[in-house]
């Protein structure tokens, strides 16, 4: 049999598009964990948060997180009876190292844990030009590190500021909600390492997690809401000062 | 026939244009990881990548799978619900190879105020010592057990 000129460039494209089917092959599956299933998020107490700095240590231990560097951190705020709009932040070391007295008395004092809001709709992952970050089927903001380039547009574009470019592997670097943990059962190393239960890894996909009883019962809030980011962090007791 | 006369220089071109397109394709076939776009844009393998990472913290379930009976000295104190390795730090090393691997003993004198230590910002129903002031410098296990830290006698 012979084939034509014509038949063959026919064939052609036909073959490479088959060709490109086998070299895909067949996707691997985790045992005992189906990403369809869960909906990862986290609540966040404020009214129980000591200011301990537990769980910014025990993220560091878990993750190896660099010096000076903090995938979760502690602010304490202070807002006087005069000035709600500008309440006075800070955060020494992230609160790694816990907090020294209040210097002024008065005025209305608390602390605010913050990490990955873990976005549905997140700012950081629609900027990244080669597909390094993305949004896991189970709901969680995750880096590609083999793919990363370091070109910082999402630690520009995350509204909460909760990216850094680690200065060894020169990679954008962010909380992964423990994603090594949450797969094998366990909970993340800040709600574990949390003295008072102000951190609660939340399921929200899990219709006995009590996250569902929580929602319906507390005024809860996410930060910067205005920002349409649909975070999955859900803070109860939050004042209105925070930014 | 007329209309396709001159055409040959024309599908010698289309052949030039359908090799590239197929040189890039296997190319592509080549440097494109085969999990790319398994659940979007991204390589699908990235997930079990970061999945794979080692644990640190044991977590409390596996702490009492062996100690129960810190777990019973806790269950009735103030200290039941906060989590062993809150205190002890990360110990799945020692969960790993309980033998050889010991927590290090902790000196209550510096861990306690770590979370008891008054502060103004913190909630005014947790109990908050101005550490100085209470102990005199005295380690808190002098009088306080750390698994159940009410004295006896003492509402709870």
């Amino acid at each position: 049999m012979s084939i034509s000129r014509r038949h063959m460039l026919l064939l052609l494209p036909t073959a490479a598009v088959a060709w490109k089917h086998v070299l895909a092959g067949t996707p691997e599956s985790a045992p005992n964990y189906t990403m369809s299933q869960h909906w990862w998020g986290m609540l966040i107490d404020v009214t129980k948060c000591i200011g301990c700095g537990n769980c910014v240590r025990g993220c560091q231990a878990e993750n190896d997180v660099p010096d000076g560097y903090f995938r979760t951190w502690v602010e304490r705020y202070q807002v006087t009876d005069f000035d709600i709009e500008n309440p006075h932040v800070d955060s020494p070391d992230g609160g790694i190292k816990g907090f020294p007295p209040v210097k002024e008395e008065g005025g209305k004092n608390f602390f605010v844990p913050k990490l990955c809001n873990e976005c549905a709709d997140s700012p950081c992952t629609q900027v990244c030009p080669v597909g390094a970050t993305f949004i896991s089927p189970d709901g969680v903001v995750l880096i590609d590190k083999k793919y990363c380039l370091g070109c910082r547009y999402c630690v520009q574009a995350c509204p909460y500021g909760c990216r850094f470019i680690n200065p060894a592997s020169n990679t954008a670097e962010k909380c992964t909600l423990c994603y090594h943990r949450i797969t094998k059962g366990l909970t993340t190393a800040c709600c574990e390492s949390c003295p008072t239960g102000a951190r609660q890894l939340a399921d929200l996909k899990n219709p006995n997690d009590p996250i569902h009883e929580f929602l319906k019962t507390h005024s809860v809030q996410v930060l910067k809401p205005y920002m349409a980011t649909h975070a999955k962090v859900f803070y109860n007791g939050l004042d209105g000062s925070v930014r | 026939m007329n209309a396709f006369k001159d055409s040959e220089h024309l599908l010698r071109l289309a052949a030039v244009f359908v090799v590239g397109i197929l040189v890039f394709l296997v190319i592509r076939g080549f440097l494109v990881p085969k999990s790319f776009g398994e659940y979007g844009h991204y390589r699908g393998d990235a997930i079990s990548d970061i999945a794979a990472r080692p644990v640190n913290f044991a977590g409390h379930e596996t702490c009492e799978g062996c100690h129960s009976d810190v777990l019973d000295k806790k269950k009735d104190g103030k200290h039941a619900h906060v989590n062993c390795e809150a205190c002890h730090g990360a110990q799945a090393k020692h969960a790993d190879d309980p033998a050889t691997i010991q927590p290090p003993k902790l000196d209550t004198a510096v861990l306690c105020v770590k979370c008891h230590e008054a502060n103004a910002a913190k909630p005014k129903s947790f109990p908050q010592v101005a550490s100085a002031d209470h102990s005199s410098g005295l380690a808190c296990n002098t009088c306080h057990q750390p698994h159940s830290p009410a004295i006896s006698g003492e509402k709870k």
